[in-house]
């Protein structure tokens, strides 16, 4: 769809305001060490899942933190839960207990079904 | 006299229980899956009853499990138990014998003394009466055990007692009174009488001494009448309803049923047969080396029953299975932990009716509708021919040296094999089913089921033991599953390599996955004992302990599961070996973050053995004979 | 009769220390593990970020101590001390014990022993090595690959065993990163052929002159910079590493054949030092360093009265800081014998 002008640009923005931030808020609530992640990517390099596809829970984290929750639900499925992130996190993020609760958050609050 | 309004409490307590428990059973039965109501039926019938009453005997009765792993515990439950069951026994005897009829309505055996009061005079009569006080004076003994354990647990050996709920509390207390009420009713009975044994008999001529000792005795009467009714009314609100459910439990388990993957009756008794010993408590590392003291096993089962919020109760377990190899019932606690987990955070396993009474087993939610594939992404599966897999699994590739031992292992083998997560593969599935969610782990089994099935392979040789279990259990594959110290002790049997011996000292640590949960202890000890000098721990075998980083809990945070590791490996290299020898990517990884001493898979021990050197003499009369047998089967 | 100072160690810091200590009119016993002095500025190249010689350095710091009033004692290990009154008593391993007015602990560090890193194969893949091993080969001026040849690709590793909860060390080691761009330069000076690339999670170039070296190795020699924590190191059929990294800047995985790998190990509390603070009761810091009575003030200082640190062993320091760090543990001492012990 071609859209010109302002709106093009608009969809680039992170509107952080009108972002919805109620999914972090529950993982962080019940994971706080979330909050650690200092965006190294290791997590991303060690993947079993991200070795196949598109998939980086750097990228969760982040998008998770900033509100933008349609790219992480369509995203976190692809988690196969496998655990080698937990080992290789330098700040000891509890990366898989991240997954599990945004996909419960997910469940809840939007009544989404995965 | 035959009767006395006092016999009413007692009368409606116990007719209400025994209604109760014929509803309840027929209630279980009823909901019992098809196949597990003809296991039961032809348990019933067949062996498994005599088996059945020598287990109630042994267990329920004499508690021969706690009295072996705590003799004080165990003295306390089983005075209680089995005292009682001799009090009811003698009790219908002495009735039946010296009443004044046969055949009596069970209160006349409770209350025997205040019917016949007389009884005692003669010789006989006297000796029946001295083994009445003989039994009653073995339950009090135990029951001052039970009130000191409940205000200080460590008298009879533990660290910590169970917590109690309020009604719980009021049935403990009529417990309690019940057989001090008997002691002083009995007693003052014989003081006025001139009757009694040592116990009831001396105490009763003492108070008589100084009190209208056949005035007081009535309200005692009463006081032992409303306790047994109290106690038998509450029975089913209270954990103490663990005493009759226990006798399902055990016809049911011994008829072979099992608890499965969803609730039903079996689970259902399983949980209330539970006694709150509090045994799962002292065995829990996540207590004794992180603090945590509401998780344990014990809760669990509290939870389900008051249909509480447990969902992190069952998440925060590092499912290691400390506690079902300690359980004295035999309760199958990680498969119910798994059911927990299985459900939606607020959906609850039982709901309560009836003020607590019958509990509605709720429909726990079918198989999510979506049934959208989660891993659509993976590749078609494309595997070389080979005879022998070598499946690394994840964890494996963060612990090159396990890797590139195995490889040297497998090429020195000399068979044809082949790597086939060499650039990373699929998880195995059972990350996922730790944490509930079967479904997508099924995705995974079956993605990694057609490698395995492409390659014509007779045999998959993984090194982590958690890809272990789950290819043993939940694949349908038709290849023999060795984890890497299994397939190093058939080398090792058949002569395919050889090995020098290491002059190092060693301790071992067994893996959960691979010691309790797969029951494989024996083979990676001799692979070690073939190239080193292994030395105990005193944590060996079943009573192993968890490395701390299990993926079996993912709620645990680093700092609690480093502290478990600290822990760990402080006990395991008390003795200060050379290598701690483990057999786990995963339990390697979290010891050596917590130790100075080298950890060591097996693996790398081995292929440090197969040293370029020339092999030394091994002793053939080992191996010879194995080699026929096995050959054809394992390799 | 001069007070007398025992320093412990004979590194940067305790060389210039028992130097400026002397000279302040004091008599000094230097005390060294090791054969010689110098401590790990003897395993250096060049240092930055001017790249001069830590020769040079060296040759100054030995000025400094050629002083009669300091008396060295090499190759003997401190095993304790205990403290009566204002007086202390240092015993050494081989048995001796010296009495001393007060106490100057200069222990210094060790690097990380990248062994731990073990998805970084250290010790297990032969053509990764650690920034002090690279060091040696410069030092031989013998850079090349175990078979020999010459390394094409060479790889950074930045952060291993500092900022790492899995090692327990959560502290930056804030060396590192300028010793990687140092290194990435020496390398490609080498070999300006190669391509050169350092892997970090963040640059900390917060030093004087720090930038600037950041900037000629972009400039003048190409050296490449990927933002992402390696997570595991592979070898393929061809025998060349495999770093798995994530490209978090691009937010994609990257694999990278290298030819050598060069883990930047961090630096650690030393092991002796760690054991000395045990038996005396010597307070560490929550990263292991001794732990300064004051982080603004008092850095010299420590909660034993009369007892003083100077250099890498209250927290990674460089050469500069670690000389500087000396010198005012050395104020602090005359200070503190001047004005009646308090």
């Amino acid at each position: 769809m071609e859209k010109f002008g302002f709106s093009l640009t608009k969809a680039r923005v992170i509107d952080y305001d009108a972002n919805d931030r109620s999914i972090v808020s529950y993982i962080l609530e019940r994971e706080p060490s979330l909050n650690l992640c200092i965006e190294c990517g290791c997590c991303s390099a060690a993947c079993t899942t991200g070795n196949f596809t598109g998939f980086s829970l750097r990228e969760i984290h982040i998008l998770l933190k900033r509100g933008e929750n349609d790219l992480v639900r369509q995203k976190i499925r692809k988690c196969m839960l496998c655990g080698k992130c937990i080992l290789v996190c330098p700040r000891g993020v509890n990366t898989r207990n991240v997954v599990f609760l945004a996909k419960q958050a997910f469940t809840k609050n939007e009544g989404y079904e995965f | 006299m035959n009767f006395d309004p006092f016999i009413i409490p007692f009368n409606i307590g116990l007719y209400f229980i025994l209604i109760y428990a014929v509803v309840r059973s027929v209630i279980w039965f009823r909901e019992l899956s098809r196949p597990d109501k003809l296991r039961l039926q032809r348990g019933f019938f067949g062996k498994a009853f005599g088996q059945s009453l020598k287990e109630i005997f042994l267990e329920s009765l004499i508690h021969r499990k706690i009295l072996k792993s705590n003799p004080r515990l165990g003295y306390m439950h089983m005075s209680l138990a089995f005292g009682w069951f001799l009090l009811i026994l003698f009790g219908t005897i002495e009735a039946d014998i010296f009443g004044e009829r046969h055949l009596n309505p069970p209160y006349k055996a409770i209350f025997f003394k205040f019917f016949s009061p007389d009884h005692g005079k003669t010789f006989f009569e006297a000796s029946y009466a001295f083994l009445m006080d003989l039994i009653l004076a073995f339950i009090l003994s135990g029951l001052v055990l039970a009130v000191t354990k409940r205000f200080f647990s460590r008298v009879v050996g533990m660290k910590k007692t169970t917590k109690l709920k309020p009604l719980d509390k009021v049935a403990l207390t009529s417990l309690w009174l019940i057989f001090p009420s008997r002691l002083i009713a009995e007693s003052l009975t014989s003081g006025a009488y001139g009757t009694g044994s040592f116990l009831t008999g001396n105490l009763g001529a003492a108070l008589a001494s100084f009190l209208p000792a056949n005035e007081l005795a009535y309200p005692f009467w009463w006081l032992y009448s409303l306790s047994l009714g109290t106690f038998f009314v509450l029975l089913p609100l209270t954990r103490y309803l663990h005493i009759p459910t226990e006798l399902f439990l055990i016809f049911m388990r011994n008829s072979g049923i099992r608890t499965g993957d969803k609730p039903g009756s079996f689970s259902e008794v399983e949980v209330h047969s539970c006694s709150s010993c509090g045994m799962c408590i002292d065995v829990c590392q996540l207590g004794f080396s992180a603090g945590i003291h509401t998780i344990q096993a014990t809760y669990l089962m509290k939870g389900i029953r008051n249909s509480d919020y447990i969902h992190d109760i069952a998440h925060n377990c590092l499912m290691c299975g400390r506690c079902d190899q300690i359980c004295p019932v035999g309760i199958e606690i990680s498969p119910i932990r798994m059911i927990v987990r299985r459900i939606e955070e607020n959906d609850r396993v039982y709901e309560n009716s009836w003020n607590g009474y019958f509990r509605n087993r709720l429909n726990v939610p079918a198989p999510k509708q979506d049934n959208k594939p989660s891993y659509d992404f993976l590749p078609a599966p494309v595997s070389k021919k080979a005879d022998v897999l070598y499946f690394a699994g994840c964890m494996t590739h963060l612990t090159p040296s396990i890797k590139k031992a195995m490889v040297k292992i497998l090429d020195a083998s000399g068979l044809n094999w082949s790597f086939i997560d060499e650039d990373g593969g699929a998880c195995c599935g059972r990350p996922l089913m730790l944490a509930g969610n079967d479904r997508e782990a099924r995705e995974l089994i079956n993605f990694n089921s057609q490698l395995i099935w492409k390659s014509g392979a007779h045999t998959l040789v993984t090194s982590c033991p958690i890809c272990y279990k789950v290819f043993r259990e939940s694949y349908y594959l038709d290849v023999e599953v060795l984890h890497h110290s299994q397939f190093i002790k058939n080398l090792i049997d058949e002569g395919l390599v050889n090995m020098n011996f290491l002059q190092k000292r060693v301790t071992y640590h067994t893996p959960c996955e691979l010691g309790r949960r797969s029951g494989v202890y024996e083979e990676p000890k001799e692979v070690i004992r073939h190239v080193a000098t292994l030395e105990p721990t005193g944590y060996d075998d079943e009573n192993s302990l968890c490395c701390g980083g299990s993926l079996g809990n993912i709620m645990l945070s680093h700092d609690k599961r480093r502290g478990i590791a600290e822990d760990v490996t402080a006990r395991l290299t008390a003795n200060d070996p050379d290598s701690l020898i483990t057999a786990c990517p995963l339990c390697k990884k979290t010891l050596a973050q917590a130790t100075s001493t080298r950890v060591v898979d097996i693996a790398e021990l081995v292929a440090e053995a197969i040293a370029d050197a020339p092999a030394l003499k091994k002793n053939p009369s080992r191996h010879k004979k194995k080699v026929v047998r096995e050959s054809a089967a394992s390799l | 009769m001069n007070p007398h100072v025992i320093v412990i160690g004979g590194g940067t810091a305790g060389m210039e220390a028992a130097g400026r200590l002397a000279r302040a009119g004091m008599s000094v016993t230097l005390i060294e593990k090791g054969k010689d002095l110098g401590g790990h500025l003897r395993d250096w190249y060049h240092l930055f970020p001017d790249r001069r010689s830590s020769d040079e350095v060296l040759e100054y710091l030995k000025g400094q101590i050629s002083h009669q009033n300091i008396r060295l004692l090499t190759g003997q290990q401190v095993t304790g001390f205990i403290h009566k009154g204002n007086e202390f008593t240092v015993s050494t391993g081989n048995g001796d014990t010296i009495n001393g007015d007060a106490l100057l602990l200069a222990t210094g560090f060790d690097l990380f022993k990248s062994e731990r890193k073990e998805e970084y194969g250290y010790g297990i893949y032969e053509n990764v090595i650690t920034s002090a091993d690279l060091e040696a080969m410069f030092r031989k001026k013998e850079v090349k690959l175990v078979s020999g040849k010459k390394p094409e690709r060479i790889g950074f590793l930045h952060c291993v065993g500092s900022r790492d909860e899995k090692v327990g060390n959560i502290y930056c080691s804030k060396l590192c990163c300028v010793t990687a761009v140092k290194q990435a330069i020496e390398v490609k000076k080498i070999f300006p052929a190669s391509k050169v690339f350092c892997f970090y999670m963040d640059m900390r170039m917060g030093g004087a002159l720090y930038e600037e070296l950041y900037k000629e190795a972009q400039e003048k020699y190409s050296v490449g910079f990927i933002r992402g924590k390696v997570s595991e190191v592979a070898v393929n059929i061809n025998n060349r590493l495999v770093a798995k990294v994530e490209d978090t800047l691009v937010g994609r995985p990257l694999k990278m054949e290298l030819d050598m790998l060069v883990l930047m190990a961090g630096m650690e509390m030393s092991e002796d030092a760690v054991r000395l603070a045990k038996e005396t009761n010597l307070q560490m810091g929550e990263n292991r360093f001794f732990k300064p009575a004051d982080h603004h003030f008092g850095t010299n200082m420590g909660n034993v009265n009369g007892v003083f640190y100077a250099g890498a062993c209250t927290a990674p320091l460089n050469i500069t800081e670690t000389i500087s760090h000396a010198r005012s543990a050395v104020t602090e001492i005359v200070n503190y014998l001047n004005t009646g012990r308090k």
